[in-house]
């Protein structure tokens, strides 16, 4: 057995596939702890399933494609995969629909496209985007934050509605859906209210919605963090906060009657895990400098516009599979200058 | 919903529209087809496609006449960029003409060789030199190896060797292909 | 100071240099057998001017350059030739190429050596023409020959000569101990090439890495008089810095333009162990027949530095610095960035032998590697400013002309890309391969153009030759036919007569 190496060059960096994906796993934690703290347990359940369901679906698309198991099993994409959709999901979503999506995920946007690196779509949002278009009802009854509910579902309880559908008759089933502060927002201004009236609402605080407010500062922090290791760039996630925070700043000064603040904007739905773990995901996003200012930028763009005159509340997802679509165009045009290049 | 389909839908079309309008703008004005097929074959003139040579055969197949399969020192090479520039189906090599092989090099025995100038008479690219009476010498540089030259020789003189790889035409290995030889070694 | 440049991309690598700078340059003993490949530099190979069974003393010319590119060759140390065939020469291929080899005698006897004390009495000329006959290349390891970059030619204004110091491989240490040992004979080199070029300005460029090398060089500096226009300029460690383009950006803050040269800039650089090389061919009279290796590496327990005669098998190199190599296992020929493995350690010293590296700490293994995540990590590290994954996909798929059409032949191949790829993608290798197989396509090219052309002049002829045949044989059967008419006529015209 040669352990030596053929070719050149004989050293090589330490980093690594799964390396990456393990930090930006331990970068989602701080956010997760969050999620649980402001809508209950529940999503603990929903991601332990995804994750299952995920790497079953990897093992079983790998032997069909005569691959070889272990390093692909092992790079923890699929896991990634699994807790984006997880979290993006809502948290007392019933078994069947996460696992209809991650089965999604893995097998059609990643595994038909030739698996790790081919795929063109996100595959965690391709599986959202069928999720919401094909069961609007259950993709939008999202836990109301455990403060303002009379009961907190307990993990006993997530796990009888999540795998049952069925809920203990003392809890009511508004503590399992809600409107969420986009919903809210979008709806009372389609009522003609402003947004200042609107963030009266208890599920709002005075910046953004409720908990969604720290739960979109703790992915922001656990992207700096990314960053910070260079697992991701700075260029995607700030193009598209800068996006967001401008055109939002630009309407909510023509008219701030019926556009929410840019800190709404910034600090409400996916925006801080779309920006930092949805949008940068490498085998996705554009590679060039250039390019990923650029679509990171066009994300932020086609979210502002689908949140406020589209028909969904939040639009990160449809707007990161519309950004893929233009990848090969992007990278393809944004080339860096090549050494010594003088021609303009 | 409907916004998103609407919106896909419109990118899609605009995007449609840029690449054909750059496929229409940057087209190349190429050589006559004949010219551009011609340019595709090895050139090494041996017949083995049943025509004179290759400008015959690219005639042909811009004619429509023949099948692109049909020269063996092109191998599967040629027939990949045939296809390619006529936009047809990636046929295998048809083995009535030959089989695809590494390209070779007459040698004349010069001891042997009795000077008859049937071989000079013979070779498509006249990369033979010699004068009658006189032993011939095969000018390696200008061979194209198509045998041409072995069947007319009284004396069988003439040897086909393949050309030798040198540190100076030796062409680095296809890594793909070296990490399947390193995984077969395991 | 002046202000320095940086160049894009590169890397910040553990030099692991220690290792060989702890004993003074040695010197190898002189082998029984050297084996000279006649090709040593880029360019043509030279010619033999030997014969098998020829008595030559050490430095006595056996090769001849030939064609321009070319520089002689010459017997590092006394014997007999002994052989003119094709034998195993160090590189990638493992193949086998013509070499004169020598049976030495271990007498060692110099030939008549004609050094001039005084470069200002020789023309520019005939210092090229010196340096050409002494054999001398680029002795950073590409082995270009020194007289052509000596030769600025009547297109250029040159005012800038850069001695490229910096080493910036790890494990390599032979121009350091160079520096350290013979900063005058590098200072002298330097004031002949100063001379030929006729530049204003020298810049000697070590990296911040070699402490000691600065030092030596700033104090031989010192005890020359006319050396004003001599400085040397620190830089800071990072790799590729000792590479042409990214060391004159890091000096000058200028780029080369691409496809160009550093002449563009009035620039040209030469690696200091040249400048070293070209003192002693010019002042002493020496031809290039030896040059400092460094021998290092995990399995090598006397590591340092040889000044060890060409043809010397590398295997008697590796037991003279007691080395523990395992049979079959390779050993790196250069650095362990850009250099390239052999097995066979019978294969000689070559004048562009920098280093010998028998293994190599913390080595990566091969694996398979993992599809391309298009993390961009080797486009970041890319000193050339390249996108290394779409040359990669392009590369994969032998899509050539798509390769090109992304910059393939400005990779200098330095192997940062593979180096950060956390999917571990030989990428440096796939740019090897595409670079070879377009230069072998574009040779097929060349080849079948000429083919084509041969075979319709061939045709022209034939045609004509058959007209010309035709016409002949016509006019033949004209003549023929007049004649006969003619007899006709005159028979008919006696039987019109008769019947009249
Ligand atoms: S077989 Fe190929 S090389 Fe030979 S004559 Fe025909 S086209 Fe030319
Ligand atoms: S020498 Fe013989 S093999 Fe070579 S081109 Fe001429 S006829 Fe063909
Ligand atoms: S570093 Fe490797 S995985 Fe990342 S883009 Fe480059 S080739 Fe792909
Ligand atoms: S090997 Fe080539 S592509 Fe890779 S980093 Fe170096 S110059 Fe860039």
């Amino acid at each position: 057995m040669a352990l030596f190496k053929l070719t050149p060059p004989f050293l090589s960096g330490s980093s690594r596939v799964t390396k990456h994906m393990l930090q930006l796993l331990a970068a989602l934690i701080p956010a997760i702890i969050a999620l649980v703290y402001f809508f209950g347990p529940a999503v603990i359940v929903t991601i332990i399933l995804a994750i299952v369901v995920a790497l079953l679906a990897e093992a079983l698309m790998l032997k069909l494609r005569q691959r070889p198991l272990m390093p692909f099993l092992t790079d923890g994409s699929a896991v990634v995969t699994a807790i984006l959709l997880a979290i993006a999901i809502p948290p007392m979503a019933p078994w069947w629909l996460t696992t209809i999506g991650i089965l999604f995920a893995i097998i059609f946007a990643k595994h038909l496209y030739g698996g790790l690196g081919y795929n063109p779509f996100n595959p965690a949002m391709v599986a959202y985007v069928l999720l919401l278009i094909s069961f609007p009802l259950e993709m939008t009854q999202w836990s109301p934050i455990t403060s303002l509910a009379d009961h907190v579902v307990d993990i006993p309880s997530a796990f009888q509605f999540i795998f049952q559908g069925s809920l203990n008759s003392q809890i009511p089933i508004d503590a399992i859906s809600a409107a969420t502060p986009l919903d809210e927002m979008k709806t009372q201004i389609g009522l003609l209210q402003t947004p200042e009236q609107i963030m009266q609402s208890p599920i709002f605080n005075s910046l953004a919605g409720q908990g969604w407010l720290w739960v979109n500062i703790w992915f922001a922090i656990g992207g700096l963090f990314l960053i910070n290791r260079k697992i991701i760039s700075w260029h995607i996630p700030f193009s598209m906060l800068a996006a967001i925070a401008t055109i939002s700043l630009v309407t909510w000064l023509i008219s701030p009657e019926s556009y929410a603040s840019p800190l709404f904007h910034l600090l409400s739905g996916g925006t801080m895990i779309g920006a930092f773990f949805i949008a940068t995901d490498p085998v996705t996003a554009a590679t060039t400098v250039k390019g990923r200012i650029i679509f990171g930028a066009g994300i932020g763009l086609l979210t502002y516009i689908i949140r406020v005159w589209g028909g969904y509340p939040d639009g990160i997802a449809f707007a990161v599979l519309l950004m893929n679509m233009l990848v090969p165009l992007i990278d393809y045009y944004s080339q860096p200058r090549v050494y010594g290049d003088t021609s303009s | 919903m409907l916004s998103a389909i609407l919106a896909i839908t419109l990118l899609a079309l605009i995007f449609g529209l840029i690449l054909g309008f750059a496929s229409v703008r940057f087209k190349v004005e190429g050589d006559p087809i004949v010219e551009q097929i011609d340019k595709l074959l090895p050139q090494t003139q041996c017949g083995q496609c049943s025509f004179a040579g290759c400008k015959p055969y690219a005639e042909a197949i811009a004619a429509g006449d023949v099948d692109i399969n049909r020269c063996p020192p092109g191998g599967e090479a040629t027939i990949q960029a045939l296809a390619n520039l006529l936009e047809v189906e990636v046929k295998p090599l048809d083995d009535e003409c030959g089989v695809e092989k590494p390209k070779m090099l007459a040698v004349i025995d010069e001891d042997r060789c009795i000077g008859c100038t049937l071989c000079i008479q013979a070779c498509p690219v006249d990369a033979i030199l010699g004068a009658a009476k006189q032993m011939h010498t095969v000018i390696a540089d200008e061979c194209t190896g198509c045998e041409l030259c072995l069947p007319p020789c009284p004396v069988d003189c003439i040897d086909m060797v393949t050309v030798t790889s040198s540190p100076t035409n030796w062409r680095w290995p296809n890594p793909t292909e070296l990490t399947t030889q390193y995984k077969e070694q395991q | 100071m002046t202000q320095l440049g940086s160049f894009p991309g590169g890397l910040l690598l553990d030099g692991q240099k220690r290792r060989s700078t702890q004993t003074a340059i040695r010197t190898t003993p002189i082998s029984k057998k050297l084996i000279l490949p006649m090709q040593q530099h880029i360019g043509e190979a030279a010619q033999e001017v030997v014969s098998i069974g020829d008595k030559v003393l050490k430095g006595q010319k056996i090769a001849q350059a030939n064609g321009h590119m070319s520089v002689c060759l010459h017997a590092p140390s006394s014997g007999t030739v002994t052989a003119i065939d094709k034998q195993p020469v160090p590189h990638p291929s493992g193949l086998s190429a013509p070499c004169i080899t020598i049976e030495t005698d271990g007498e060692d006897r110099w030939i008549k050596r004609q050094g001039v004390a005084d470069y200002s009495q020789l023309s520019d000329h005939e210092i090229r023409q010196r340096i050409r006959d002494a054999g001398i290349v680029g002795l950073g390891g590409a082995g270009f020959p020194s007289f052509i970059k000596l030769n600025p030619g009547i297109h250029h204004v040159i005012d800038t000569l850069i001695l490229n110091g910096a080493e910036c491989e790890p494990y390599i240490t032979c121009d350091d101990m160079i520096m350290r040992e013979r900063a005058k004979g590098i200072i002298e080199g330097i004031i002949i090439m100063r001379y030929a070029l006729r530049v204003t300005q020298c810049i000697i460029a070590i990296e911040d890495n070699k402490p000691e090398a600065i030092v030596a060089m700033e104090s031989a500096l010192e005890k020359y008089p006319e050396t004003d226009t001599i400085k040397v300029v620190v830089i800071p460690t990072r790799y590729p810095t000792g590479s042409e383009k990214q060391l004159i950006e890091v000096i000058t803050q200028k780029q080369v333009p691409k496809n160009g040269l550093p002449l563009d800039l009035g620039i040209v650089l030469h690696n200091v162990a040249t400048a070293y090389a070209i003192g002693r061919a010019i002042i002493h009279g020496e031809p290039l027949i030896s040059r400092i290796v460094t021998v290092t590496g995990t399995d090598v327990k006397h590591a340092g530095n040889c000044e060890t005669l060409f043809g010397t098998p590398i295997s008697e190199l590796l037991n003279f610095c007691n080395t523990h190599r395992h049979k079959d296992v390779p050993f790196v020929m250069g650095g362990p960035m850009m250099g390239y493995n052999l097995t066979a350690d019978d294969l000689p010293v070559i004048k562009t032998s920098n280093c010998i590296l028998v293994g190599v700490d913390n080595t990566s293994h091969q694996s398979t590697a993992m599809p391309c995540i298009r993390c961009g990590d080797c486009a970041v590290a890319c000193p050339a400013s390249l996108l290394p994954q779409q040359l990669y996909w392009y590369s994969r798929a032998k899509d050539l002309d798509k390769t090109r059409e992304y910059n393939l032949f400005d990779c200098i191949e330095c192997g940062c890309c593979s180096y950060v790829c956390p999917s571990e993608i030989p990428l440096v290798d796939y740019f090897r391969f595409a670079k070879t197989e377009i230069m072998h396509k574009q040779q097929e090219h060349q080849k079948s153009d000429i083919a084509r052309q041969r075979h319709e002049n061939r045709q022209a002829r034939l045609e004509h030759e058959k007209a010309e045949k035709e016409r002949r044989h016509l006019q033949r059967k004209l003549a023929l036919a007049a004649t006969q008419s003619n007899k006709e006529k005159a028979a008919t015209g006696n039987n019109v007569g008769e019947n009249k």
